[in-house]
């Protein structure tokens, strides 16, 4: 018998179109609903936990750095030295006027405190303190401090004399005291001060947040009866010569003993906060990976159930001219769907848990669009890595064998 | 005439303990245009005989040549090529999609040919009408009857106008009455000038073809031409 040898007996190849690839990717999914939300969990947990690690440490991130600006990395702590043996508690008198002498020194402030109570009216019993204390500054504190005020002035010149107070954020709130109105007066150490201002809270002195200040003379005058020792000094220096200001501040207040001198930048701190916070996110991206890792097996798992129960359809697209290759890309893309779906799940969640939390600690909410771009790539590679095993078993299998599976 | 499909020497053994001969020896021929009933018992081979002609199954041995070019060297690809563009099956079980609409599962014929989604649905709105299921078109499977779910798959069988239509016990699953509907229906096709091979154990309605082709253990044991139905069928 002869046989005329054609090279081609259909006249073009199979042909699945990408449009088509993607519906009938996805025809899996939209028909068992409850089994693709199930299994969309591990991932969106996932990348939740990731998305809301990253979005959480920026935020915070982003919160340390607002502060550290409103702070000024040019701020100055000058404090008496701590522990056994190390001097009186207070700096010298002379200690704000010398480093007043330092060239790059811009601005300096002494703020000391003083024993006395704090209470709304004389009615008041002396041991309800509110957890208030006073403390004695110059007029120049607010400036040096870059603080602001919610309400009333600082004190100036005339009322650093006089019984006149400014209270921080929170003791006004304990006070009962919303604004500086005509006449209002809190009662300290026995006698009437009168209410001149108040204080937003203070990220450079946040013990100032619950403190009443009066003027230093006043303080000496009318609380005390003596001179006032500083017991802490905020120095601002010129840009770029914090460094020089620091090195010279404890020998220039206290030629003779400098050791007693102790000087720290409170930006610092927050610094080494923002250092730490990073270590954390490392340890919870980690736990992240993990849930993603236990994701995207669950991911292959439904996908070989998929496989098996969904036999006969594959040999029934097989029949209708499906190549292996189709068939290999109908489960690669649902498992791809599916890792996707959860990524996107994910990354809402992620964003969700971000701001709700941010919200709470009353920072401004930032989710890094890394963060949502890599989580969506990370969804759609465990996709694709879940589905390789299952999708080539489905290519594999033999059109009869399916056909016959009924 | 030429000849739609021929086979020769078709030996096709299923490995196992011990090894399963289901088809031994086979050769046949089908011409353009006719239409062939190929009946047996249970376990006789039909089936993995439908299979091999449908290029879904390789032969352990012999030969299969559609249109008269040989199967044999051909690629997976290929096969799913021919596949494609020249057969059309229909399965006792109709092995339609749950999940989407009758008018879907018709247009799925033409899926593998990449044509556009909604060339698909208008060509299997015509083979719907075709098969007289007009006003079924947007029912999903489950809300249709089983002649009607077999007349869906055979409109789907058909929508890409194939060269063979080959169906396996298509009345097998059916009630007597649905089943003579989709004999009729295949008898359409037939008389259209479609070639049609269609397994069946039911004698009876394989002495109303004009070719029967018996099968036993593997082998073929006759192959009659009934010149009276074949006129008949012509004259309809
Ligand atoms: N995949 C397989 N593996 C082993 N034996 C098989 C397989 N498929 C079919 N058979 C056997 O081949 C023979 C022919 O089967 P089949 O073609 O389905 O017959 P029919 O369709 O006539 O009932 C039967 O004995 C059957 O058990
Ligand atoms: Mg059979």
């Amino acid at each position: 018998m002869t046989v005329a040898v054609a090279p081609t007996l259909a006249p073009t190849r199979s042909r699945l179109r990408p449009g088509d690839v993607l519906r009938v990717g996805s025809l899996g999914l939209r028909s068992r609903r409850l089994r693709t939300s199930l299994s969309t969990l591990g991932v969106a947990i996932g990348i939740a936990a990731m998305v809301g690690v990253l979005g959480l440490s920026a935020s915070s991130q982003a919160d340390l750095n607002s502060k550290i600006k409103a702070l000024g990395t040019n701020l100055l702590e000058v404090a008496p030295g701590q522990g056994f043996g190390r001097g009186t508690g207070t700096l010298p008198d002379t200690a704000v006027a010398m480093t007043g002498r330092i060239g790059p020194v811009t601005a300096v402030s002494s703020l000391t405190t003083v024993t006395a109570t704090v209470r709304r009216t004389d009615q008041i019993d002396v041991g309800i303190t509110n957890g208030i204390g006073v403390f004695a500054a110059d007029p120049g504190l607010l400036d040096t401090l870059h603080a602001k005020l919610a309400d009333g002035k600082f004190l100036d010149a005339a009322t650093a004399q006089y019984p006149a107070v400014v209270l921080g954020a929170t003791a006004a709130q304990k006070l009962g005291i919303t604004s500086v109105g005509d006449g209002l007066r809190v009662y300290i150490a026995d006698k009437w001060f009168d209410v001149i201002g108040i204080m937003q809270p203070v990220a450079a002195a946040p013990g100032l947040d619950r403190a009443a200040v009066v003027g230093l003379v006043t303080a000496e005058t009318y609380i005390v009866g003596a001179a006032i020792a500083p017991a802490t000094i905020y120095v601002r220096t010129a840009d770029g010569a914090t460094d020089a200001v620091s090195g010279v501040l404890a020998s220039t207040i206290n030629p003779a003993t400098p050791e007693e001198v102790q000087v720290s930048r409170p930006s610092d701190a927050l610094a080494a906060q923002q250092a730490a916070s990073t270590a954390f996110t490392s340890l919870f991206l980690g736990l992240g990976a993990v849930a993603l890792l236990v994701g995207g097996i669950g991911i292959a798992n439904v996908m070989v159930i998929a496989v098996i129960e969904r036999r006969t359809e594959i040999g029934l697209r097989r029949a209708l001219g499906a190549t292996k290759a189709h068939i290999r890309r109908q489960f690669l893309t649902e498992a791809v769907l599916l890792a996707g779906a959860g990524g996107l799940v994910g990354v809402v969640l992620g964003a969700i848990v971000t701001a709700i939390y941010a919200n709470t600690q009353h920072w401004q909410v930032v989710i890094p669009p890394v963060a949502i771009l890599g989580g969506l790539v990370a969804a759609v590679i465990i996709g694709g890595i879940a589905g390789l095993y299952p999708a080539a078993r489905a290519a594999r299998l033999p059109p009869t064998e399916a056909l016959r599976s009924n | 005439m030429t000849a739609a499909l021929e086979i020769v020497d078709v030996v096709k053994t299923y490995p196992g303990e011990p090894p399963v001969v289901a088809l031994d020896t086979v050769s046949l021929r089908v011409d353009q245009g006719e239409m062939v009933g190929i009946v047996g018992p249970s376990g006789s081979g039909k089936t993995t005989l439908l299979h091999i002609i449908g290029t879904l199954d390789r032969p352990t041995s012999g030969e299969v040549l559609l249109a008269g070019v040989a199967t044999a060297n051909m690629s997976d690809r290929q096969l799913s090529a021919v596949r494609s563009q020249l057969l059309g099956f229909v399965f006792q079980q109709f092995f339609l999609l749950d999940g989407m609409t009758a008018l879907d599962n018709v247009a799925n014929g033409l899926l593998y040919r990449g044509v556009a989604p909604s060339q698909r649905r208008k060509e299997a709105a015509e083979a719907l009408e075709r098969v007289g299921l007009g006003n079924r078109m947007h029912h999903v499977p489950s809300k249709l009857s089983g002649g009607e779910r077999q007349r869906v798959a055979i409109a789907r069988a058909i929508v890409n106008r194939p060269a063979i239509v080959l169906a396996d016990e298509p009345t097998g699953n059916l009630d007597t009455k649905s089943g003579v509907a989709v004999m009729d229906l295949v008898r359409d096709l037939h008389s259209e000038g479609n070639t049609v091979i269609i397994i069946t154990h039911d004698r009876e309605l394989a002495s109303s073809l004009p070719r029967r082709i018996s099968m036993r253990d593997g082998r073929v044991e006759s192959d009659e031409r009934d010149v009276q139905v074949e006129t008949e069928m012509a004259a309809s």
